[in-house]
């Protein structure tokens, strides 16, 4: 059969993409639906959380930061409770990132605050000394891109229903509710979010370019940063 | 043998020096970070534009699609009508296909390098490219299966040698997976608003993960392995005038390869929130896995039987031997990452960087290299400059991978303990910034052995300068095995 296949490329093609194909169908395609269900809290990202999570994919903090903890001891004592499928359900991409230079940032919303991340984003080794993450200078001055933030909520709202404006259970038995409004008023929303974050960042410089109507990538980044719970 | 075909090798020529240019700021990048690790300082030279983060896909992206995927296209279009006994000028359409092939590659590849170094990018390892260039990739894939199977079409020998299997699995192996990791709804399409070129995801959290990580080890299947061993069948019996040890064993992995693979990509996930019995499968099959990949290793070792002094002979099947052995070692190495309680200790650590260099640069590195050696003289009639600067280049690279995985382990099983130590209380010995500033050495380390590699890098691409602007002339049919070399 070998040697035949050997002379009929078209066959021998069709054998080897059959061969490859099937372990993707078996392993991949049954868990699909599964483990897209939310657990009970988990809420989707607004506005401004997303363009923070836009500018840690732009400058790929992914490469040094993983966002997966795993279930065993030390790892639950040194970052939370481990991971579950269900808090992912709203993270396109996933951001499990495959390498830990830096510590994991599942929760790190639990235990930085927005000064600690002005300060540490800036200039990391000033703040832990010894530290090999880069500055982030220059997320200070770059301007944070919105239009596509909200462009990506909108999309992922019309198109993976994701549920924007609508009762999400709280694990308290409580229920809240993720806006998601035309782009005006979302861009409003976030420069108000905005502000509240560059206050306690405690800088002037920050302050001053929020209260000109724009938001800089930072400010994104530490909203995002601190959803992350 | 009697009414040569004349092969023409001007796309072949144009990927050759493609993946040389690649090579060399692929593996500067890759330099420019390891030293970045040990001395965080250099991220700040050029603002945003020099960070290790922005480098990182810069880096994999130029190794990867530049360098190593204009080796496999160069080689393919050196073999590919050599084995098929047809030659590209034979059919102005095929030489058309050919040129339009390395053409949208070259200007893909060049958005690329732009994009990524901006900052756009959907963050997938080693799919980062937004949804333009992806359709990019797309229209270049497509031109180059259509020239395997093209030439295919028009072969004067009716029995595809094993290298052709392995180039036709490569090609539809990294379309299916492409095309599944790269499913992403443009957003502005359907909101009206924002960049254009932004795209989400289709799959989200776990979902994502798999399809990426099924996507991410099967890339290196196809990308890395199996079209490398398509080299190795071709180049190392060619050179050393053996014939391939057996048949049988080449029928045996390629198909075990085939199967097994694509199995394995869930022990990049072990201890995630994927279903456990995924995990227990990338554990089990990456162990099997061991079987087909020292299936093609063994065979070749053994091609060189009756023939070692060969190796100590010729620098070109130093290359080669040294590459399967570094894939014996790497694929020994991966599986035994793979087993779950290895896993915990050595996932998200450098020992996972580690192991793909001691592949990358021991197989993948080396085997293009040795392909480029053996076909620059016969594409450009001339001997090749100089053997004893490929001696020393030989060694100077194989100390750089060694430094480089040795270091890694160290480092890597070093960073492991210590994020689990804890003392006599149970509680967490060391801080984060510990397991940080400890790796200094090996950081260090690692650097110079990348330093070295590149090195040996330049040291390839100024012999083969070399050997295309003033070497002697050589006449293509008087080189039938072993590569003539200036000394
Ligand atoms: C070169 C690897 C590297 C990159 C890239 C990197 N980091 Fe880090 N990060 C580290 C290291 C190492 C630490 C631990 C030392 C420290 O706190 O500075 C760290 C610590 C942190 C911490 C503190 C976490 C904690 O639990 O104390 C945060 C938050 C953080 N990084 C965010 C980011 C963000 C956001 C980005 C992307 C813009 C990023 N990092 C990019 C290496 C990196």
């Amino acid at each position: 059969m070998f040697s035949w296949l050997e002379k009929n490329p078209f066959f021998f093609a069709v054998g080897v993409f059959l061969v490859i194909a099937f372990a993707g169908l078996v392993e991949i395609l049954p868990n699909f639906a599964q483990a897209s269900r939310p657990v009970v809290g988990t809420k989707p990202y607004t506005v401004l959380e997303l363009a923070g999570r836009h500018v840690y994919i732009k400058d790929s903090c992914n490469a040094c930061h993983s966002q997966l903890i795993r279930p065993f001891k030390a790892e639950t004592d040194r970052y939370g409770s481990y991971s579950l499928s269900g808090e992912y359900a709203y993270d396109r991409p996933f951001l499990w990132g495959s390498k830990r230079t830096g510590p994991d940032l599942m929760r790190v919303g639990n235990y930085r605050t927005t000064d600690w991340h002005a300060n540490h984003m800036w200039e990391p080794a000033k703040t832990v000394a010894g530290s090999i993450m880069p500055a982030y200078k220059h997320m200070y001055t770059n301007v944070a891109d919105i239009d596509t933030a909200w462009a990506e909520a909108e999309t992922v709202r019309k198109v993976f229903n994701v549920p924007y404006n609508t009762e999400i259970p709280l694990q308290d038995g409580t229920t809240a509710v993720v806006e998601l409004k035309d782009l005006a008023a979302e861009k409003t929303k976030a420069l108000e979010e905005a502000a509240v974050i560059a206050k306690d960042m405690k800088r002037k410089d920050i302050e001053a370019i929020v209260s000109e109507g724009k938001i800089p990538e930072i400010v994104a980044l530490i909203a995002y940063l601190n959803s992350l719970k | 043998m009697e009414n040569r075909l004349e092969y023409d090798y001007s796309v072949a020529k144009l990927f050759m020096w493609s993946t040389l240019l690649f090579g060399i700021v692929g593996m500067l990048i890759g330099v420019t970070i390891a030293f970045q690790m040990a001395f965080p300082s250099w991220n700040n030279w050029l603002g945003e534009y020099l960070t290790f983060s922005r480098l990182r896909p810069l880096h994999t992206s130029g190794v990867i699609f530049g360098f190593t995927f204009s080796g496999i296209f160069a080689t393919w279009y050196y073999v590919g009508q050599r084995v098929l006994k047809v030659s590209l000028k034979e059919s102005p359409f095929m030489m058309g296909l050919a040129k339009f092939h390395f053409w949208t590659y070259a200007v893909l590849m060049t958005v690329a390098v732009v994009t990524l170094w901006m900052g756009v990018s959907t963050s997938k390892e080693y799919a980062e490219l937004e949804w333009p260039i992806d359709l990019l990739i797309v229209v270049m894939w497509v031109s180059w299966g259509l020239s395997i199977f093209g030439l295919i079409g028009m072969r004067r020998e009716q029995s595809l040698y094993i290298s052709v299997w392995y180039y036709i699995a490569s090609f539809l192996g990294i379309a299916m997976l492409f095309v599944f990791n790269n499913m992403e709804v443009p957003t502005y399409f359907v909101s009206g608003a924002g960049a254009w070129y932004h795209s989400v995801s289709m799959y989200a959290g776990t979902n994502d993960a798999l399809v990426q990580w099924w996507y991410g080890h099967n890339a290196v299947a196809f990308g890395f392995t199996v079209p490398i061993v398509a080299m190795i069948y071709y180049f190392l019996p060619k050179e050393s005038g053996q014939a391939v040890y057996s048949y049988k064993l080449s029928l045996l992995s390629f198909w075990g390869l085939m199967f097994v693979y694509l199995w394995a990509g869930g022990h990049h996930l072990i201890y995630s929130t994927v279903p456990d019995w995924m995990q227990t499968m990338g554990s089990v099959f990456s162990v099997v896995l061991i079987l087909p990949s020292w299936g093609s290793a063994i065979n070749m070792l053994l091609t060189m039987k009756g023939e070692w002094q060969q190796v100590a002979a010729n620098p070109l099947i130093k290359f080669m031997v040294l590459a399967s052995t570094f894939y014996m070692f790497s694929t020994l190495e991966g599986p035994i990452q793979a087993i779950k309680s290895v896993n915990a200790l050595a996932h998200f650590t450098d020992w996972i960087p580690g192991h793909v260099h001691d592949g990358t640069l021991g197989w993948v590195g080396f085997m293009i290299i040795a392909a480029m050696f053996h076909m620059v003289p016969r594409m450009y009639g001339k001997e090749l400059y100089s053997k004893k600067l490929m001696e020393s280049q030989f060694w100077i690279q194989t100390i750089g991978v060694v430094l480089y995985f040795s270091s890694m382990w160290i480092a890597g099983i070093t960073q492991g303990m210590m994020w689990r130590a804890t003392d006599e209380f149970g509680s967490l010995t060391y801080s984060f910034i510990d397991t940080v500033t400890n790796l200094f050495p090996y950081y260090l380390i690692r650097a110079i052995g990348g330093t070295l590699y590149l090195t040996g890098f330049l040291m390839a691409v100024w012999n083969i300068y070399k050997t295309v602007t003033s070497s002697k002339a050589v006449a293509e049919s008087s080189m039938q095995n072993t590569t003539p070399m200036g000394a």
